[in-house]
């Protein structure tokens, strides 16, 4: 028989490794979107604001590190993401695969910066006491269920990121900008609209978001300078299967791919649920190959 | 510059060159290859740097019959196939005498068949699972019958009745795995649980929710490099500290306690051959010594101490046989004393180390308090009698 707590459990996870993927992948989602540029340096930004949060933990003692914490990673990784457009990306802009070389390189580049200012070794970053614990319940039927504070606040930020997010395309000027750039790029243009400076903005907001996943990692395990190739595939692959720059695809591709390996590692080792993982997503692009919300946009008709 | 003069004057001079790279001049080439960068850099750069220690001090000391030590340090980068790409460079290319290095048992089996096939020798640091035996390895490091079956039969008397394995997912946690199943099978005790995360793994959200269903008595940890540091991270936030829920590791040393933050791991158990707590005079100016060298806050851990100590014993043992021919040192290393921080140790006919086996506990300091130790020095075996009857070792 199945274990109640244990399902009810794994869903939570499912939920929790999906907020983590979808903050590192919104960025990526967005760049895609709107400038079609594929950002192999996006996992650097995570690792960039794993070590801001190691550096204010060091600064700013005490239970309110983390929120310095966020604002700092988030500003931090943004201003690195901004040199990063205005220095490779948007120079290589008309050509989709010497970015993709070129942000890998610049990938290389971040991580052995990393290693020489940091060392090889990661560092680590403790959790605060008001995180240090976790709601368990102990009896009914769900006796054996724990929820760690660490994997809900994770979550919680996940949700506010999103929301925010949301608003700020669907209610602000610079998001109705963002829109119009998405839906035509040559249109906007044509009326007025600073596209590089939409790119700009774009791609700053979502090296930020990535900063800010960066410093909800470094709660759950070591900040190394490799850390953000970790992130990496399963971010490109919620992108991918949330369908090419879609937001609400990513955010419930997020969820679809936590759920599955969640759900099948009740059964299967952390590998196989892996496999199990790409098979499922093989599978699905080939009835779906828009992937979960077809976006239409002329810049990917093109 | 050697090789920069060899490819300006042609091939054939380079071929000349490099014929005479490993003995020129009054120096001896060695290799050193550890992971300097990926998930097991937290456990392998301190190795390197105590293998480098033991050539610079030889040096100091005269050398090698006459012959200064020239290391050549490559950077396996966690990638057993890099460990094999760069084995192959280090004999092919830089014509070195030896090699000191591996850490995971995958990199050591992907080497494996470079130094088959080059006829060189292996110097290789780390405990590991057994089941091997080759004439071109030194494992210095302990056999599971020196380490994990010892650790075994310490939770057993203690009176942990229900095991739960985790480890990472390549051969050596698998095959230390299937002899600890055996044995708790044998000793009439149950494995309530078996999980694998993929090597420098970050996600423990389902084993921990395993854990926690399967209500062992004490988990044994065979995960390794920094997956641990995720996996202890991820087990407080659920409640699960070493304190509540004991933790017997196997990759976890002083360094890897002190780069985790001890308050992480603090209180869990760990067996080894070595800890940095062991009285001694010998050992005490090795970790004197070291700490010189790299900080006085800098931890020692058992497969250090095996490199340094390998370092040495190659020196011995081409000084018995009067040459660098990997065959000759190998013959001559069998039987050699050698002095260590571990005391007088030697190598034993299947050319792995006769050594003593620990249980520690680690302390609030980052020092492990010795709980346990077997019975003076145990003779390595390969083959665990219980998963592997009817095989044998034997090399010389």
């Amino acid at each position: 028989m199945l274990d109640l707590p244990l399902l009810i459990g794994q869903v939570f996870n499912g939920f929790s490794v999906a907020s983590l993927v979808v903050l590192a992948a919104l960025g990526l989602a967005l760049s895609f979107g709107l400038m079609r540029v594929i950002n192999m340096a996006h996992g650097e930004m995570l690792m960039l604001g794993g070590y801001l949060a190691y550096l204010t933990f060091l600064v700013v003692p005490g239970p309110l590190a983390l929120l310095v914490a966020m604002p700092v990673a988030f500003v931090g990784a943004a201003a690195v993401g901004a040199v990063i457009e205005v220095s490779v990306i948007h120079r290589l802009s008309s050509r989709p695969l010497d970015t993709l070389l070129a942000t890998w390189g610049t990938s290389l580049i971040l991580q052995q910066g990393a290693r020489d200012v940091f060392g090889p070794i990661g560092v680590s970053v403790t959790a605060p006491d008001w995180l240090n614990h976790s709601f368990a319940i102990a009896s009914g039927p769900l006796a054996g269920l724990s929820l760690p504070a660490t994997r809900l606040f994770i979550l919680l930020v996940a949700v506010v990121v999103l929301a925010a997010l949301g608003l700020f395309i669907a209610k602000s000027r610079i998001g109705l900008l963002v829109r119009a750039v998405n839906q035509d790029r040559m249109m906007a243009a044509a009326s007025g609209i600073n596209v590089r400076q939409v790119d700009l903005a774009v791609f700053c907001l979502g090296s930020g978001i990535a900063g800010l996943a960066g410093v909800v990692l470094a709660l759950l395990g070591p900040v190394t300078p490799s850390v953000g190739q970790s992130y990496i595939v399963p971010a490109f692959l919620v992108v991918i299967l949330g369908g090419l720059g879609s937001m609400v695809g990513t955010t419930i591709a997020a969820l679809i791919l936590g759920l599955v390996s969640a759900l099948s590692q009740i059964f299967l080792d952390v590998s196989m649920s892996q496999v199990l993982v790409l098979v499922f997503v093989i599978v699905f692009l080939q009835f779906r190959p828009q992937g979960v919300i077809a976006v239409r946009s002329r810049a990917l008709e093109e | 510059m050697k090789q920069a003069t060899g490819l300006l004057t042609g091939a054939l001079l380079a071929t000349a060159a490099f014929s005479v790279g490993a003995h020129a001049e009054g120096t001896v080439k060695v290799g050193v290859l550890q992971s300097l960068s990926g998930t097991m850099a937290i456990s392998e750069v301190t190795v390197k740097n105590a293998e480098m220690m033991a050539i610079d001090e030889i040096n100091a000391a005269g050398g090698v019959m006459g012959k200064k030590i020239v290391p050549v340090v490559e950077d396996g980068a966690s990638d057993p196939a890099i460990f094999a790409q760069k084995a192959t460079k280090l004999i092919q290319d830089d014509k070195v005498a030896t090699v000191f290095g591996g850490w995971t048992s995958a990199s050591r089996k992907a080497m494996l068949p470079v130094f088959q096939r080059t006829k060189n020798l292996l110097w290789y640091p780390v405990q590991f699972e057994g089941n091997e035996c080759s004439p071109n390895i030194m494992y210095s490091g302990a056999q599971p019958n020196q380490q994990i079956v010892p650790s075994l039969k310490w939770a057993e008397k203690a009176g942990y009745k229900k095991y739960f394995l985790i480890g990472s997912d390549y051969v050596f946690p698998r095959t230390a795995n299937l002899i600890l199943k055996k044995h708790i099978a044998k000793d009439g005790l149950k494995t309530v649980g078996e999980q694998y995360v993929p090597l420098g793994g970050t996600d423990f959200s389902a084993v921990i929710a395993k854990i926690q269903a399967a209500k062992p008595d004490i988990i044994f940890n065979t995960l390794n490099g920094d997956s641990n540091v995720s996996f202890f991270k991820q087990m407080a936030a659920a409640g699960m500290s070493p304190e509540k829920l004991p933790v017997m590791s196997f990759s976890i040393g002083e360094q890897e306690a002190q780069a985790m933050g001890t308050k992480l791991v603090q209180d869990s158990f760990a067996g080894w051959n070595y800890f940095e707590s062991l009285p001694g005079a010998a050992n005490k100016k090795f970790v004197a010594d070291y700490q010189a060298k790299f900080g006085k806050n800098a931890a020692i851990t058992d497969p250090m101490v095996h490199g340094y100590l390998d370092v040495y014993a190659w020196k011995a043992a081409v000084e018995k046989a009067k040459s660098f021919n990997p065959d000759k040192v190998r013959a001559a290393a069998v039987g050699l004393k050698i002095a260590s921080p571990m005391g007088d140790v030697h190598f034993a006919q299947n050319q792995s180390l006769v050594q003593t086996a620990y249980v520690g506990k680690l302390q609030p300091d980052g020092q492990f308090k010795i709980e346990w130790k077997s019975d003076g020095a145990i003779q390595p075996d390969p083959y665990d009698p219980v998963a592997f009857p009817n095989k044998s070792c034997k090399l010389h």
